[in-house]
């Protein structure tokens, strides 16, 4: 049995968090360590999310955590809730994107857009995991620029007609709602995206399964096709308006994300220090050569920075101070230091380093989806870069 | 169903502990503590017991720190009613001090069941559930590994060498859990909310010095290096001379 995950914690962080916040992380890192780590690596292989999971994730309350318990969620603060992505990514970023997607990206809507009716409908449904939900906003040739979706949704006397196509849907073929995102006026009209909760056994609704990932294999990303898909007018999320509706969500969920990132990278290095201690090269640990305690060094210091930055934008985010970009800096930042570190810790591994037995690889691939989903690197540079100097430089 | 069930804090076993500058005790600096793994098994069997009658009340009582509420908290997150602090900044070396305290506390309180763990992880000592019944003048079976409850009695097994041994005892007794009573659940999310707004009642302890003193810590002596004595079969021979000359294991 490989010893327990003990965390990585150089700047005693525990000790700023309240007694709430470190139980939530370490009955969620018990969880990973019991049921996640013992089958994610064939999950892995194999291509497959472990879905068997889902009702335990769902029993202990992982999805929608910081929404409020009238709900069926367990009224978590920001903080809590990046703790359980961390240590849902310290197994697996397609196991943390599973509970992003439901949390931030189906259940935040639904709460933030969505009627009375809505919430009460869908939302203890999906906290409880018997409903799974899935976010349709990029498309084929809309990726980074979604304000150009050709996706469209066309007024009825009975409800809605939705038409269009989806792509790369984390959940897609699983989820039993989607929320499709799309334009009720001219193609050219951003302020008229809205967003719809469409069961998915609708009649035009199809999804399939994109294959040949050799990144988030353990997650299910498919594409959705939307034929003159019917529904009923109360498939509309009231409150939504415009293409700000559906960023707010994604910057829900980036900000799961930093948070996430650090668990893959806490993985890493935990997986690099131990094989640095005990592997024998030239007959010593190779623990104790410069180079790999360069790399080590470099760890621990990046993600140090990167728990101090997530710990004070949960804080910010709890006082109702966050801003988008500063959730855009912490995603940029910790994904982009979690592929690297994830990266050296796959070279101090030496051969062993690129099997699915050791981590660093499988998280390492992981990352370069994280790196580029979400916004992707650059789109978050180019965010700060208009923060700082006022200049959009999109187009 | 009334139960009580007394746990006790514990350093993880995970965590490196350092013994602290007097020699005596731990440096408890940077250690990371948990409720004792076999008090969780105690736990678990009180709530199971507790939602199979359909109705009762689950009561965790420790003797411990201030830091001890957040290990009570532990199993209010887990689904216990609520948590009884006998406060003090020393646990006794003497587990018959700690006994007497508990013992006070639990007494004529209604208990049917009163559970410990078979013993906590950091002294090892075996003692305190014993000791308590003893003390209440109850019946006591230790380190059992299944029990069932009805009709105002017990069963419990223990698996002792070779075999299981079936006890019967009658209500109230006191019981402590083995390794494989049942399989704790974890403190879901909503638990671990809820159990800020459980009763959490904390009270000074009144403790005896009791007849032990710890004179002194010390770490287990390193291990020596190992030796390799050859390759191949002719190694097994010289292995052979070795153990039987130099180890005298054979």
């Amino acid at each position: 049995m490989p010893p327990k995950f003990q965390g990585v914690d150089f700047y005693d962080v525990d000790g700023v968090l309240s007694e709430e916040e470190r139980a939530v992380r370490d009955t969620v890192r018990a969880w990973v360590d019991d049921n996640l780590m013992p089958v994610i690596a064939e999950h892995y292989v194999a291509g497959k999310f472990p879905r068997q999971l889902v009702p335990q994730m769902a029993e202990l309350g992982l999805f929608g955590a910081n929404l409020p318990e009238e709900y069926g969620c367990a009224g978590l603060n920001n903080v809590a809730y990046g703790l359980i992505m961390q240590e849902l990514e310290r197994g697996d970023s397609g196991v943390r994107s599973f509970a992003s997607v439901q949390g931030a990206l189906v259940m935040y809507p639904i709460h933030a857009f969505g009627s009375d009716e809505q919430k009460r409908h869908w939302l203890p449904k999906m906290a409880s995991g018997e409903v799974i939900g899935c976010f349709g906003l990029t498309e084929p040739d809309y990726g980074s620029n979604p304000a150009a979706m050709i996706t469209v949704a066309k007024e009825t006397k009975g409800g809605w007609i939705l038409n269009g196509a989806k792509m790369w849907i984390t959940n897609g073929s699983t989820a039993q709602a989607a929320i499709i995102w799309a334009k009720t006026g001219q193609p050219d009209d951003v302020e008229s995206i809205r967003g719809f909760i469409v069961p998915t056994d609708t009649k035009g609704f199809s999804a399939k399964d994109q294959k040949g990932k050799l990144s988030l294999r353990a997650s299910d990303t498919s594409e959705l096709v939307l034929q003159d898909v019917c529904v009923a007018k109360d498939a509309l999320l009231p409150k939504s308006g415009g293409l700000k509706s559906p960023l707010m969500c994604l910057t829900q969920a980036r900000y799961g994300i930093a948070w996430g990132a650090v668990g893959a990278a806490m993985a890493c290095y935990d997986e690099a220090v131990s094989y640095a201690k005990t592997r024998v090269m030239f007959g010593k640990p190779i623990g104790g050569f410069q180079l790999q305690q360069a790399r080590l060094a470099e760890m621990l210091t990046e993600i140090t920075k990167a728990q101090l930055l997530c710990l004070q934008l949960g804080r910010l985010k709890d006082q109702g101070k966050v801003t988008p970009q500063q959730v855009s800096l912490a995603k940029r930042n910790n994904v982009s230091m979690a592929t690297d570190i994830a990266r050296e810790a796959r070279r101090l591994l030496g051969a062993n380093g690129i099997l699915a037995e050791y981590q660093a690889m499988r998280h390492l691939a992981n990352l370069e989806s994280v790196y580029t989903y979400e916004g992707t690197h650059d789109i978050h540079t180019l965010i700060l870069g208009q923060e700082i100097t006022g200049v959009n430089a999109f187009n | 169903m009334k139960i009580a069930v007394c746990i006790k804090r514990v350093p993880d076993s995970e965590t490196r502990v350092k013994i602290a500058s007097d020699g005596k005790s731990l440096d408890e600096a940077g250690v990371k503590f948990i409720l004792n793994p076999y008090d969780e098994f105690a736990v678990e069997e009180a709530l199971r017991r507790k939602e199979q009658a359909g109705a009762g009340e689950v009561v965790i009582v420790t003797v411990g720190s201030a830091a001890a509420q957040e290990t009570i908290r532990t199993a209010l997150a887990m689904g216990a009613d609520r948590g009884i602090l006998l406060q003090t900044d020393k646990i006794p070396a003497d587990g018959l001090e700690v006994a007497r305290a508990l013992a006070a506390e639990v007494k004529d309180s209604g208990y049917d069941l009163i559970l410990f763990g078979k013993m906590a992880i950091d002294d090892y000592n075996h003692q305190v559930g014993p000791m308590v019944a003893e003390l209440l003048d109850l019946p006591c079976v230790t380190a059992i590994a299944h029990l069932e409850i009805g009709g105002g009695k017990g069963t419990a097994e223990r698996e002792i060498e070779g075999g299981v041994e079936l006890v019967e005892f009658p209500l109230p007794a006191v019981l402590t859990a083995d390794k494989g009573l049942n399989e704790p659940r974890y403190p879901a999310l909503k638990g671990i909310m809820a159990a800020k707004k459980k009763p959490l009642q904390v009270k000074p302890a009144t403790l005896g010095a009791g007849g032990l003193e710890v004179l002194a810590l010390t770490p287990p002596p390193q291990r020596k290096e190992g030796r390799v004595v050859g390759e191949g079969p002719a190694a097994v021979l010289e292995l052979l001379r070795l153990l039987r000359e130099e180890a005298k294991v054979l």
